[in-house]
């Protein structure tokens, strides 16, 4: 594979682009992996990469019913943050945010990760009292984050409205200068290449219809639409489909599965400078490289696997949008869709082991599984080579649903991820 | 007459000239042109630059897909927007347009320079470079990048338009309104069904508007058209203009979007810009026809090149020639029409040059009556001219070899590539498609909702063909509805339903891979992006349009879908089904974001809610503090006081004498029936068996994982009704709460529920004073420690209004909650307050709620709890009834967690400098360890202005219950402070002042 330079990219042009290859090739299954990873997400493609790059474990297959990079990975707002509250949260997300930071030369992989920014706006005293608690503790954890006046919040997002009249004024932010965006497409091709580069197969299209299991209980392998595949290791990446999957093994998860709804507007030029949350009004927005306003919004009110989503939710996103910046409202919107989010009581993940020796889960990411990416998938990797958590993903176990240590971010701050 | 006006022509209004400014320059149009109809007028083509290469542009097309040409639109201040089509936006007297993207001018743009390196700018180029050294990223690409990017500026000033939204219901909703849709509404429109016809032109008519030679009926399409508009409108047929389709959602539910004041030259006073209608329609027919695909060659991109029906679109609908001397490149029969109808005009038309190697022997002699040459079996290679097409390279095609080429000068290159069904509103309600060989296209062909798709849009070509299955389709939904249909008969003439092929890129005798045979024009996506994306791996067609960007673009891939796949599936060597097609999304085309907020700015963003008593408190110079929706009275400050002074005041005045506050905001249930009192003792932690009527009793209230999720205080009136309370935030959860219990784990519960907060108005007085000020006042219970002690409930009068009242308290002091109905609160208010002048009654706001409470070590859920506090935790085991059966959170009360060692208690802080804590600041035991700190807990609650003498706070802290009296630190930036754990009660420990008459 050509490595990925501003020389191969000269010489490549000057051949009329004829001699790049393909970043991950088309492979049929072998009848046999070390280990198979169910799901080629952000997540599921980087735990390979990992296994393959820092274990040495090389035999290893990514098995996805679709294509690479179709489900959550490319479809969510790009949010990179790590100003979580509790200790295993904000140390989970800081080691994602620090692989962030060399993602691109790593991969060889220009991912554009964006250190724009996040600020997350406080409209009434309660918003304060927990963006305050927030920033105490991340001071305390080594982790950057910074409370700003509403003066403040407007120099560093200009077309922010900090006008007193305003149903929610603002009444000021907590910012994460090392927060920001990457580019979503390109964390997934970049794991793929990378992991196919070190051996790793990807195999797409291709559902994993069932889990096998021994006699003894143990993995045996994954039954899919091209035949059994045996591996003593199996670890599951599949977001929302998670829980289908691990059914099958008989382990069953805690997970409810949600619509969630985002939308970009027309692209302009440069605008917004940062990332703006604001859990009051329930909306969030930045903008892409290209010059579109990415906006987020909430969970769908109820369950649900259509990726439709309703209008409603989409009028009151976009209504706070516009109340917090007055000058968006003659923008147009120019595409909305929804992915489907698995949440955990708890609103934490489960990175971890299971009943079942050799099956590995990775899932309940919720809202805020972008920005965990490489920490998730590191993490992961760790776990399934070594039959072990890593010390980073050690409280998200499956387990602390049944002993109640539950690490619940949305509880303590009712933040969205 | 401007230079390509033609006289008689058109739906323009020749009488009624416009002027408006593009780029600063006047130019004259008339009523019913479009930007773009108006400039080609004049000669104009060049109209954008593309994003990418930034190569000049001009319109590709006649309508809302338009790639192109997209200019800035402004009215005055604050009405500017960007990225609008020219090709739909209406002139009107004084518009100012600008383009876009170019810098200095649309003629000379420097950015063109990309154009030159187009080679280095291939799909996916930014992956693989940009990435040294890394600090560089940020700083210097990236801001390059996105500056480079981008299409218009944003508006920067806020918008004063007003944007409505509306709800309507109808039988049947038809969006389109050519002739398809117009058959539709037709057959309905009888039998006293609601038909409602959705279209986004500024007027109906659909294809019909560029088609005035078909005969319907033995009429002209125009006489037609406009006689079936009267019959449609005396059948009560809505026929909504100027309004999108813009998304299909559940249950039948679709979105429109009506551009009310867009095209007008004066605002009418009152009315919105644009309106959003929200339909809920029984039958759906989706008659939204079909767009032309271009041709996919080297230079297909330049201005003056452009679809040959959107050329015939602006000749016969606007009066327009694009071009005096045109070319026609197609592959399909409908782009000779289009030919025939410029020369028609005058036009003098240079070839038709058509890829295929036979066509109908009609057309060829029509084209030979009128001295037009023909080109068959010809291939398109290149054109030329920098800002405007001069001429077209074109050259013989024999099998697989390509001949010499030659130019054919032309002003303007007409080219049809064949139709595309749209499907959009259909994909968007997850309806499926199969693959059509014969058309090349997907068709639809099942959907999930309501809904029947017509005409074009289902690959049905040809005016007669839309009319028949037009009447067909709207018969058979008003068969499903249940009612009579219409039966009409149509008889076309002059139809020109056609045929064609459809292609790939065309072939060439040049190098392919230096083509600049665009597919998507706004993106500058090229056929050889689609194949280096292949050639790099992306084999579905989401991850190609992901790595191109090709169907991104602002027209959502209506012009370059079907190409890209195409060219996509001869690169791979597959079928395009096995390719797939992307998935289309709302909305149809872009959406003002105004219209999606509609009434929802300002003030109305979300309701604010007020008590009865918010006017008095307004009246009296209150601050106010957003609670949720709510607003209360946050305190009362006199003349010269600052919030500080205030509190101090209003915590002084009521532990002094007698204070009165504001409660109508705590939601409250009424929990009525036979098992009420099985259902509250299985809601809440507390007994309430033994509870006596005319008694209440705290309740707590926990999730099913064991932590508190809400109190308040509840009272028993009778056997059977329980009135609840709840705190402010959690009175709607609160019910949905109760209500899931019940309906889905109790359904054996008689038990009814009601939301009674906006019910009531709720009145706290607290004091020493409080029942001597009340006594007076109330009706049916002495004010006695014997007839009434503390936490008892009863219903009574209340300075002669019904009334319920509470003996409770939330400050420590003597308390009473007089609950009227809610009209009454005021008056309630006024009495007291009058009544209570000779005690110097103070009127308090939340905030010295909050402090009295604190002093007292009440808590607030949600603030000094998080989701993660038990009711141990909290200091309240005393509120869990240990005997109970069961509760919700019992079980998760009982996980080895919840009953651990070393949770984070709430206990009481004392500083020892006497410092005031800051809320969220957070806790640890060893102040001299390094970052990151262990940290045991944090501020919840802490206040400096209450009636202790001195700071105090509340604080969740590791194993605090066992810790009272050791010192913990709390570390600031600047400082460390040190406290002393105490318990969270820090006035009247011994509860001596709840009591009435005890002389304190």
């Amino acid at each position: 594979m050509t490595r990925f330079n501003a020389f191969s990219l000269l010489k490549n042009a000057l051949s009329g682009n004829k001699n790049w290859t393909e970043q991950w090739p088309e492979v049929e299954p072998k009848s046999s992996y070390d280990v198979i990873i169910v799901g080629a997400g952000g997540h599921g493609l980087g735990a390979a990469y990992y296994l393959a790059k820092e274990h040495g474990i090389t035999n290893v297959a990514v098995i996805d019913k679709g294509w690479l990079g179709g489900g959550n990975t490319g479809r969510n707002t790009t949010i990179i943050r790590s100003n979580y509250l509790y200790d295993e949260s904000a140390r989970l997300y800081d080691h994602a945010v620090d692989l962030w930071e060399d993602l691109s030369q790593d991969l060889n992989y220009n991912v554009m990760y964006s250190r724009r920014g996040v600020l997350m706006l406080a409209h009434n005293v309660h918003d304060v009292q927990s963006f305050k608690r927030h920033i105490h503790a991340n001071r305390l954890n080594g982790v950057d984050n910074r409370w700003l006046t509403p003066e403040e919040c407007k120099e560093y997002c200009p077309p922010l409205s900090i006008s007193k009249n305003a149903r929610y004024p603002v009444m000021g932010g907590a910012l994460q200068e090392r927060a920001g965006t990457a580019r979503h497409d390109a964390v997934a091709w970049g794991y793929a290449r990378g992991a196919a580069m070190r051996g790793v197969d990807i195999i797409q299209n291709c559902p994993v219809t069932a889990i096998r299991r021994n006699a003894d209980g143990s993995v045996a392998g994954v039954e899919t639409a091209k035949g059994f595949i045996k591996a003593n290791k199996v670890g599951v990446s599949a977001a929302g489909h998670t829980s289908v999957v691990m059914q099958t093994a008989d382990v069953r998860l805690p997970l409810e599965s949600y619509p969630l709804q985002a939308l970009v507007s027309e692209p302009v030029k440069p605008i917004f400078p940062c990332v703006v949350m604001s859990n009051a009004v329930h909306a969030y927005i930045s903008q892409s490289d290209k010059g579109e306003l990415v906006i987020g919004s909430g969970t769908d009110q109820y369950t649900s696997y259509s990726q439709r989503g309703g209008l409603p939710l989409i009028e009151h996103t976009v209504a706070a949008i516009t109340e917090i910046f007055p000058i968006f409202n003659r923008m147009r919107m120019l595409r909305k869709w929804g992915g489907i989010v698995d949440v955990t009581p708890d609103r934490s993940a489960i990175i971890s082991k299971t009943p079942v020796d050799g099956l590995y889960v990775n899932c309940g990411w919720g809202t805020g599984g972008f920005k965990a990416t490489p920490g998730s998938a590191h993490t992961f990797a760790w776990t399934i080579a070594k039959n072990e958590p890593h010390p980073i993903n050690a409280p998200f176990t499956m387990e602390r649903f049944r002993t109640g240590r539950l690490i619940d971010e949305a509880a303590a701050a009712a933040v969205a991820h | 007459m401007s230079l390509y006006r033609v006289a008689g022509k058109g739906r323009v209004t020749t009488a009624k000239p416009v002027s408006f400014s593009f780029d600063g320059r006047t130019y004259k149009g008339l009523e019913g042109d479009t930007v773009a109809s108006a400039l080609l007028a004049n000669g104009v083509h060049l109209m954008g630059r593309s994003f990418k290469y930034h190569r000049p542009r001009g319109p590709v097309a006649a309508g809302s897909e338009e790639p192109n040409a997209l200019i800035g639109t402004r009215r005055g201040p604050g009405r500017f927007e960007p990225n609008t089509r020219a090709t739909v936006q209406e002139i009107w007297d004084g518009l100012q347009v600008t383009s876009q993207n170019k810098y200095p001018s649309l003629k000379f743009d420097i950015g063109a320079v990309n154009d030159a390196a187009y080679m280095l700018f291939s799909a996916g180029f930014y992956y693989k470079t940009f990435m040294w050294p890394k600090s560089f990223w940020h700083k210097v690409y990236e801001p390059f990048i996105r500056a480079a990017a981008g299409l218009g500026v944003s508006p920067t000033e806020e918008d004063p338009d007003t944007y409505a939204s509306r709800n309507m219901h109808c039988d049947l909703l038809i969006v389109g309104a050519g002739p398809t849709g117009l058959a539709a509404a037709r057959a309905a429109a009888m039998d006293g069904l609601k038909v409602v016809v959705v279209d986004e032109n500024p007027e109906a008519g659909g294809s019909l508007l560029s088609e005035p030679q078909v005969q319907i009926n033995g009429q002209s399409a125009w006489d037609w058209l406009s006689g079936e508009l009267d019959a449609l409108q005396e059948l009560g047929v809505k026929v909504m203009t100027r309004t999108t389709a813009i998304g299909y959602y559940h249950q039948n539910m679709i979105g429109l979007c009506e551009k009310v004041t867009d095209h007008l030259a004066v605002l009418p006073e009152d009315t919105p810009r644009e309106r959003m209608w929200r339909v809920r329609a029984k039958q759906v027919v989706l008659a939204q026809g079909a767009l032309e695909k271009p041709l996919v060659f080297n230079g297909n991109d330049r201005p003056g090149v452009m679809l040959a029906g959107s050329a015939q679109t602006y000749l016969n609908r606007y009066g327009v020639l694009v071009g005096k001397q045109p070319v026609i490149l197609t592959s399909h029969d409908s782009a000779w029409h289009a030919a025939f109808d410029l020369h028609d005009a005058g036009a003098k038309v240079q070839a038709i040059v058509d890829t295929r190697d036979s066509v109908n022997e009609a057309l060829q002699k029509e084209a030979r009556d009128r001295g037009i040459p023909v080109k068959l079996s010809h291939t398109a290679t290149g054109t030329s001219g920098r800002l405007r097409v001069k001429s077209l390279r074109v050259n013989p095609v024999s099998g697989a070899t390509v001949g010499a080429g030659y130019n054919i000068a032309c002003d303007a290159v007409l080219m049809s590539g064949g139709w595309t069904p749209s499907l959009h509103l259909f994909s968007h309600t997850k309806g499926s498609l199969a693959w059509d060989d014969d058309r090349t296209t997907f068709l639809p062909k099942e959907t999930p909702e309501d809904c029947v798709i017509a005409g074009a849009s289902r690959g049905l070509w040809g005016v007669a063909a839309a009319l028949m299955d037009g009447a067909e389709k709207g018969r058979a939904v008003v068969a499903a509805l249940g009612k009579k249909a219409n039966v009409q008969d149509y008889s076309v003439e002059v139809d020109r339903a056609g045929s064609g092929v459809s292609h790939k890129e065309l072939p060439t005798d040049q190098n392919p891979g230096k083509a600049k045979a665009f597919i998507d024009f706004q993106n500058d996506v090229t056929a050889k992006d689609v194949r280096l994306a292949v050639r790099e791996g992306m084999r579905s067609i989401e991850h190609v349009k992901r790595y191109t960007t090709t169907g991104m673009a602002t027209d959502q891939g209506k012009m370059s879908n079907i190409n890209g796949l195409n060219i996509a599936a001869d690169a791979l060597g597959k079928k395009q089904p096995e390719v797939g097609l992307t998935t289309f999304r709302p909305p149809y085309t872009p959406t003002t974001f105004g219209a999606f907020a509609g009434y929802h700015r300002g003030d109305h963003f979300e309701v604010v809610r007020k008590t009865q008593i918010d006017s008095w408190a307004e009246e009296n110079g209150a601050v106010f503090e957003p609670v949720g929706q709510w607003r209360r009275a946050w305190y009362f400050p006199k003349s010269g006081e600052d919030m500080d002074a205030a509190v101090r005041r209003e915590c002084a005045a009521t532990r002094a004498s007698v204070g009165i506050f504001d409660a109508s905001t705590l939601g409250k249930i009424e929990v009525v029936g036979p098992d009420a009192v099985e259902f509250m003792n299985r809601m809440y932690t507390n007994p309430w068996t033994k509870l006596a009527p005319g008694r209440c009793r705290y309740g707590l209230l926990l999730g099913d994982d064991g932590y508190i999720r809400d109190d308040g205080v509840i009272g028993r009136l009778s056997q059977d009704r329980f009135h609840v309370t709840t705190t402010t935030g959690g009175a709607a959860r609160v019910l949905n709460m109760m209500e899931d219990y019940l309906q889905t784990e109790w359904p054996e519960l008689n038990v009814w529920l009601t939301s009674t907060s906006e019910q009531w108005s709720t009145i706290a007085l607290n004091g020493p004073n409080a029942a001597k000020l009340l006594q007076p006042l109330v009706d049916g219970v002495e004010l006695t420690e014997e007839a009434f002690p503390h936490m008892s409930c009863i219903e009574c009068t209340v300075a002669g209004l019904p009334a319920r009242l509470f003996r409770v308290s939330f400050t420590g002091e003597i308390g009473f909650e007089v609950n009227v109905p809610a009209p009454y609160g005021r008056q309630l208010w006024e009495a007291l307050w009058d009544a209570g002048q000779q005690y110097d009654i103070t009127a308090y706001g939340t905030e010295t709620m909050h402090v009295l409470r604190a002093e007292k070590g009440y808590i607030i859920v949600g603030q000094d709890t998080d989701g993660t506090v038990t009711p141990y935790d909290a200091g309240m085991g005393w509120a869990v009834g240990k005997k109970k059966p069961d509760f919700v959170g019992m079980r998760g009360l009982a996980r080895p967690d919840l009953v651990a060692e070393g949770r984070k208690h709430l206990v009481g802080l004392l500083t020892e400098d006497h410092s005031k804590l800051e809320e969220g600041a957070q806790i640890v035991f060893d102040k001299n360890q390094p970052i990151p700190m262990t940290m045991v807990g944090h501020v919840t609650s802490s206040y400096d202005v209450g009636t202790t003498g001195r700071p105090i706070a509340l604080a969740l802290v590791e194993g605090g219950h066992d810790k009272v009296g050791d010192t913990v630190y709390i570390p600031m930036p600047d400082r460390t402070i040190a406290a002393k754990i105490t318990d969270t009660v820090f006035y009247d420990p011994e509860n001596n002042r709840l009591k009435i008459g005890s002389g304190v």
